[in-house]
This record gives C-alpha cells, sequence and structure tokens, in this order.
C-alpha cells in the first residue's frame, strides 16, 4: 500500500469553522487547541478567505535538516516522525518550516509534528481537506 | 466541572487604576455551568443599583460555558451589562472566534470595570491584560480598526477583535459591539458602554486544551453531535440559504414588518429575498470557531468609482434575516443592491441593525404624516425606499446635530415620547421590534423576553406552528415561560440557539456528563428555571414592571396570520407568565 498524505484540496472551500484543528487536539485526548499540528486563519479578514497551514510532507524536509540530535526522522512518503525522547527542544524545526508547519507544544516544550493520520478529513465538512497516496496528484 | 477547569477563573479589568487581576468562582461555575447564568450572577454582584449604564460604574461582563471549546456550535459568548436603551438587563450573544478565544484564554468570564480618561483598547491573553493606547483609533469605522488591529497584534486564527464604531463612541444607546467584522452583540447598547468607557476594542487570544472525565466517552458524544450538526436537514437550511430564507415565506404568509408595519406584505419581497441574495450577490460563506454550520453569509458588493471608468470596488456585507427586514422591507428597500448599501454604512458605523431599522421607519412616517419638518431632520425628505437618504439619516444619528436625532440616537420609544408617534413607535420594553408579526404570541414574546428579542422564547415560531389552531393566553404564556427557561441552560453552556434543534436536553445531559455532571432533564429544567428568575430579579430591581408595559397600538391595526391581535389576549397572556415567574422561589 502506498504512502498517504494530507492534502489541501481547494483552500475556497474553507469557512474557517477550525473544526479540523480541534479534531487534531483531540487525538492527544484532549479539548481545545493546544495540541493541534493544523492551523486557520483568515487571510487578512474573513472575508478574504482563509490560509490553512499544515504539513505537505517534503521529501527532503528542511525540518529534518536541522535537527541536531536526529529526533526527526523521514516519514515513508514524505515529512517526518518525531521521536520525543530524544527531542531536547531546541525549536530549530520550527524556525526552518518554510511554510510554518511545525507548531510548539508549550506543555512538552516539543514540536507537534503531523503524522498524516487524516483525522482532521474526517471533520472538515466541505472537502477542503483529504487524505490521498502520495503520488496521485500535484497541489 | 472538570477538576481545576480553569473557566472557574475570572479576570477583572479596572479601566480607571489601569489593573487586572483573577478571582476563582469555582462554585458559581458549578452551579450554573457559564454564560447567562454565571453572568446574571456576577451582574447581581458587580452592578450597583439605579446607576447611569453609561457611567464607570456599569460592569462589562462577557461569559463562556462550560461546553465551549469542547463540543461544536458551543460557539457564544454572553456579555452582560446594565442596557442604555432599556435601562435594564443587558444580555447580548455572539459567536465569531469570541467564546473559543476567551476559553483558550483561560477564563470562564471577563469583567471590566471603570472607566478611562483616553481611548484605550486592551489585549488580553493568559498572562492578562495589556492596556493600549487607542487615540489614533479614535473615530475610525469598525472595519477599519478591525484592519488595524489585525496588523498590531499576534494571534491570527485563535483570537477575536472585538471594537466599537463612532456609534459607540458617541454613546448611541443601540451602538452595538462587533467581533470577526461581521458578528455582533447586536442589541440592547453594549457599544455604548465601550463607548463610555472609551474603550475602543478589546483583543483576546488562546490556545489551551482541556482534559475532559472520559475520552472515549467525550469522542462519542462529539460524534454524534458533529454528525447531527452537519447532517440535519434543520441545519442544512441556515447553512445554505441562511436566516435570510425567510423573507419569502413570511412575506407570503402576511406577517412581514413593512414600511413600519402599516402592512405585513412587501410588494417586492421577492426582488430582495434570500434566494435573490444567494444566487446573484453571495460571495462567500464563513462559520464561527468550532461551528460545522457556516451560516455566516457575505454578500460581494461590486461598486464602480465615480472618479474614473473601469475601476471598481467589491465589499463584502454580512446579511441574515433580521437587518434584511430593518433595513429593508421595514423601510420599503426593494433592492439587494441598496438595502446592502445601507447594511455597510450602519456597520462601518457600529449601529444595531435592528434597532436602527425601527427608528428609521418611525422618523419615515412620522415625516409622512407632516409631525415633524425640514427643521427636526436637517432638510432631510425622508420616502419608503429611499436608501440614500437613510444613508445620510444614520450618519445623522451618529453625530447627533440637533434634539432629534440626540432623541433618534436613544431609540424610538424616547424619540416618540418626545415627538409623537408613540402608537407606531415599534419598541418592546424599550428595545425596537424584531421582524415577525406573526400573531399573539411574537409579541408576548418581545414583552415578556427578558432581552425584549424574539429569540428568548421564539413566539413567533409558536405562531407559525398553529397558524390554523386557536390559541390562547394561557397556553401562550406558559409555553413561552418554558421555552425561555430552558434556553437559559442553552446560553450557560454557552450554545448558539441555531442549534437548538441538536442540543435537545438528552444531548444535553450526556454532554455535560463529559464534564463530570450527572443531572436530569428536570434538574436542567429547574435550573433553567432559576436563571430566569435571577434576570427577572435584576430587571425589576431596576424598575421593570410587566404590569406598565407599553404595547404600540399600531400592532393591534394590522392583521396577523392569526388574524387581528387583541389587547386583552396579550394583557392576558403577559399575566400568566408573570405568574409563572413570581411563583419560583427567589433563591
Amino acid at each position: 500500500m502506498s504512502s498517504k498524505r494530507i492534502f489541501v484540496v481547494d483552500v475556497d472551500l474553507c469557512v474557517g469553522c477550525q473544526c479540523c484543528m480541534f479534531a487534531c487536539n483531540r487525538r492527544f485526548g484532549e479539548a481545545g487547541l493546544s495540541k493541534s499540528a493544523i492551523h486557520v486563519r483568515s487571510a487578512g479578514g474573513v472575508e478574504r478567505g482563509f490560509v490553512v497551514t499544515v504539513c505537505r510532507a517534503c521529501l527532503n524536509p528542511p525540518c529534518l535538516k536541522v535537527c541536531p540530535v536526529d529526533a526527526l526522522t523521514l516519514r515513508k512518503g514524505g515529512g517526518v516522525i518525531l521521536n520525543a525522547s530524544k527531542c531536547i527542544g531546541c525549536g530549530n524545526c520550527v524556525e526552518a518550516c518554510s511554510i510554518k508547519a511545525v507548531f510548539w507544544d508549550k506543555e512538552t516544550n516539543k514540536p507537534i509534528i503531523c503524522t498524516h493520520c487524516g483525522y482532521c478529513v474526517d471533520f472538515c465538512p466541505y472537502g477542503v481537506l483529504t487524505l490521498k497516496p502520495v503520488e496521485e496528484e500535484f497541489e | 466541572m472538570i477538576k481545576d477547569d480553569p473557566i472557574q477563573n475570572v479576570l477583572y479589568i479596572d479601566l480607571s487604576r489601569r489593573r487586572f487581576w483573577v478571582e476563582k468562582y469555582p462554585e458559581l461555575f458549578e452551579k450554573y455551568f457559564g454564560g447567562t447564568g454565571v453572568a446574571i450572577n456576577l451582574l447581581h454582584k458587580e452592578c450597583p443599583k439605579n446607576i447611569d449604564p453609561l457611567s464607570p460604574e456599569n460592569p462589562i461582563i462577557f461569559a463562556v460555558g462550560q461546553l465551549n471549546g469542547l463540543f461544536p456550535l458551543a460557539s457564544k459568548t454572553v456579555a452582560m451589562f446594565k442596557s442604555p436603551l432599556t435601562g435594564n438587563l443587558g444580555e447580548s450573544h455572539c459567536g465569531g472566534r469570541s467564546s473559543i478565544a476567551i476559553r483558550m484564554a483561560g477564563y470562564g468570564a471577563i469583567i471590566i470595570k471603570g472607566s478611562s480618561e483616553t481611548p484605550i483598547y486592551l489585549t488580553i491573553d493568559e498572562n492578562g491584560v495589556k492596556f493600549r493606547d487607542a487615540s489614533v483609533l479614535w473615530g475610525m469605522g469598525s472595519y477599519t480598526v478591525g484592519r488595524i488591529i489585525r496588523e498590531l497584534e499576534i494571534g491570527a486564527g485563535v483570537r477575536t477583535i472585538m471594537r466599537i464604531g463612532p456609534a459607540g463612541e458617541n454613546l448611541v444607546s443601540y451602538a452595538c459591539v462587533i467581533t470577526e467584522t461581521y458578528r455582533h452583540f447586536g442589541r440592547l447598547g453594549l457599544g455604548a458602554v465601550f463607548g463610555s468607557k472609551k474603550l475602543k476594542a478589546v483583543v483576546i487570544l488562546g490556545k489551551r486544551s482541556i482534559k475532559p472525565k472520559n475520552f472515549k466517552i467525550y469522542r462519542e458524544i462529539y460524534n454524534e453531535i458533529f454528525d447531527k450538526a452537519t447532517k440535519l436537514p434543520l441545519m442544512r437550511k441556515y447553512h445554505e440559504l441562511g436566516t435570510a430564507m425567510n423573507v419569502n415565506p413570511l412575506n407570503e404568509l402576511g406577517c412581514l414588518p413593512t414600511k413600519n408595519l402599516s402592512t405585513t406584505r412587501f410588494e417586492d419581497a421577492e426582488k430582495i429575498s434570500g434566494e435573490i441574495f444567494a444566487q446573484k450577490y453571495l460571495g462567500r460563506r464563513v462559520a464561527c470557531a468550532h461551528c460545522p454550520v457556516s451560516c455566516i453569509h457575505l454578500a460581494a458588493l461590486r461598486e464602480p468609482y465615480k472618479h474614473e471608468p473601469y475601476f471598481y470596488k467589491t465589499k463584502m456585507v454580512s446579511y441574515d434575516y433580521e437587518p434584511i427586514y430593518a433595513l429593508g422591507s421595514m423601510l420599503g428597500i426593494g433592492s439587494v443592491e441598496k438595502i446592502l448599501k445601507l447594511m455597510d454604512e450602519v456597520e462601518t458605523l457600529g449601529l444595531d441593525a435592528m434597532s436602527t431599522g425601527v427608528v428609521l421607519a418611525w422618523t419615515t412616517e412620522m415625516w409622512k404624516k407632516g409631525m415633524i419638518s425640514e427643521k427636526e431632520t436637517k432638510n432631510l425628505k425622508f420616502n419608503w425606499g429611499d436608501h440614500e437618504t437613510y444613508i445620510k439619516a444614520v450618519r445623522l444619528i451618529v453625530k447627533q446635530p440637533n434634539e432629534f436625532y440626540r432623541a433618534l440616537a436613544k431609540g424610538v420609544e424616547v424619540a416618540a415620547l418626545k415627538f409623537g408617534g408613540l402608537d407606531f413607535a415599534l419598541a418592546f420594553g424599550g428595545n425596537e421590534m424584531p421582524g415577525y408579526h406573526t400573531g399573539p404570541a411574537t409579541h408576548v414574546g418581545y414583552l415578556t423576553g427578558s432581552r425584549h428579542s424574539h429569540l428568548d422564547s421564539a413566539g413567533y415560531s409558536l405562531d407559525e406552528k398553529t397558524v390554523k389552531e386557536k390559541l390562547n393566553p394561557k397556553m401562550v404564556g406558559e409555553t413561552l415561560f418554558e421555552e425561555e427557561a430552558w434556553r437559559q441552560i442553552l446560553s450557560s453552556l454557552v450554545v448558539c440557539f441555531f442549534a437548538r434543534g441538536v442540543y435537545k436536553p438528552e444531548i444535553v445531559v450526556k454532554a455535560l456528563s463529559v464534564v463530570g455532571y450527572d443531572l436530569k432533564i428536570e434538574d436542567l429544567k429547574r435550573i433553567g428555571e432559576k436563571i430566569l428568575k435571577l434576570k427577572y430579579l435584576f430587571k425589576v430591581r431596576e424598575g421593570f414592571n410587566l404590569e406598565k408595559l407599553r404595547i404600540p397600538r399600531r400592532i393591534f391595526e394590522v392583521p396577523t396570520p392569526h388574524g387581528y391581535i387583541v389587547e386583552e389576549f396579550i394583557r392576558e397572556a403577559v399575566k400568566v407568565y408573570k405568574e409563572k415567574i413570581e411563583s419560583l422561589p427567589e433563591n
């Protein structure tokens, strides 16, 4: 089976409900937003639409390159996997991500890395997000 | 309540002394969940008797509830204050990102007291409050101030930006507070209370998490609510045409207030229907934070610039049924474009659209009857459908250049007491009328509802459901009382009233089990009644009396689907409601 990742199908379908953000947080057994690996904000006022920030599963990810302790390893299909026990919380990965899709968990002092599980996709009522095999399409 | 839930933190802000502190109220939140239930208790405590609503003593209370941040459609914030419009209970609900931002910043309520000598805005996060100078922002319209603060402050996506326009600064009694550009603490004049404190804006941001008691059950109930919210036909209607879908059916039924309720059928209703708004103008639909419904409808208004050919601007204007009624049919404006232009002006100035429309409708009738002259109107000539005059008039209401506009700025009742025309001044308990002339129940609801809002007890819905039946005052009074008492629970959680079909009592019981409650539906009903009683105690404390309510004669002169309304029926139903309220224990 080929690896899957999250795609933003059409950002103009987004209504800004942020149900994806809350869904992501629930993966950790909590309600709220502090552990969400996806972020939705307006593009300068809701009338201008929304910006959906989520890991795009780079095949050659900058976040991985700057980790000084090899806490991040390449994920099959792109993106990275975090080994929290190695992570020293330096935050280099957050800085390195060009699209700012590495978020920070203040409680654990570690990055929040998208695992491309697709749980957020199930809670996007408008089809903005989808989980698809990596090779299937361009963005 | 979940153990150590930060909801019990109440943030106090004193604008006069530029100080803030947090007090914990675990018992209060345990007993009343949050929202309305908590806010009314805090209002009793923090608002001294008989104060001027525009004095520094008037507290602004924002409260969220235990379900905010946990469940979808729990997306509202309750504001409480003493209303400058009615002189008693001020309560207004708003969505946008306000409730999530307050909850995620780690507060259950925020109380703003005192007043600043110079214009100010606040930035609130989990660490407390920053007092920022707003001298430069003072005088700005609501869109512009939002645009500036968006750039100045951090937290895009997890913040709310509440602000007022010039109407609030100039203390118009029905000035609103705007959040996220298109949502409002609309009714009862919170904007004027902000203005009286020289408070231009409040930014709140946060990104916390909350641990539910039993995570497995939490997920199950979450999914059940989410499924209902996204699949039920009753929620689809809010999403598709939105509340504007009401225009056509209400017109056909003969209950669309038109031209100051001189009639209930508008000849141009079809031209301003929800269908036309959506087909020709709908530019984008957006949602409140944590609500998949996306009922917010934004129309794209494309306007050419006059000074240069082929040069256009496209403005986005939010619309809903109530503003279409108030600034459309009520003023005889039968063109979407003209209504949008007027709505846009009202939004920029930061006025409540509903009160503004009713005030302008009364003014037009006064003009047509020759009861006011150019001296009062500053040379404006009021005619139904003339949106350009109405745009000039709303600016004058904000500027208040003479006695007449000063009176208009205090609401239609004050204006009519001074200039006449009380019989067709459509206010109930001092609050201007909502857009339903469906029968007796809706008016009983306007009179008895603790906010004098159609959403207090949904009398219009009772009228509509019983069109072919004969209503009796006892049934109307009791039904409205029960409905209003139940809604106190929803607004304490705080669930959007549009989600009342999803959050039925049995679902509420389940959702509350996730945060540690073991309650029965009967328990909830009792708590709802208790909250309603507390609200009434506040109203009565401030001089409100159900027996002394003025009923505008106009409502008896225009037929409804239930025929002509009879005054005795209304008075009797109000009496039944009053007895229900009085029969409740005081504590």
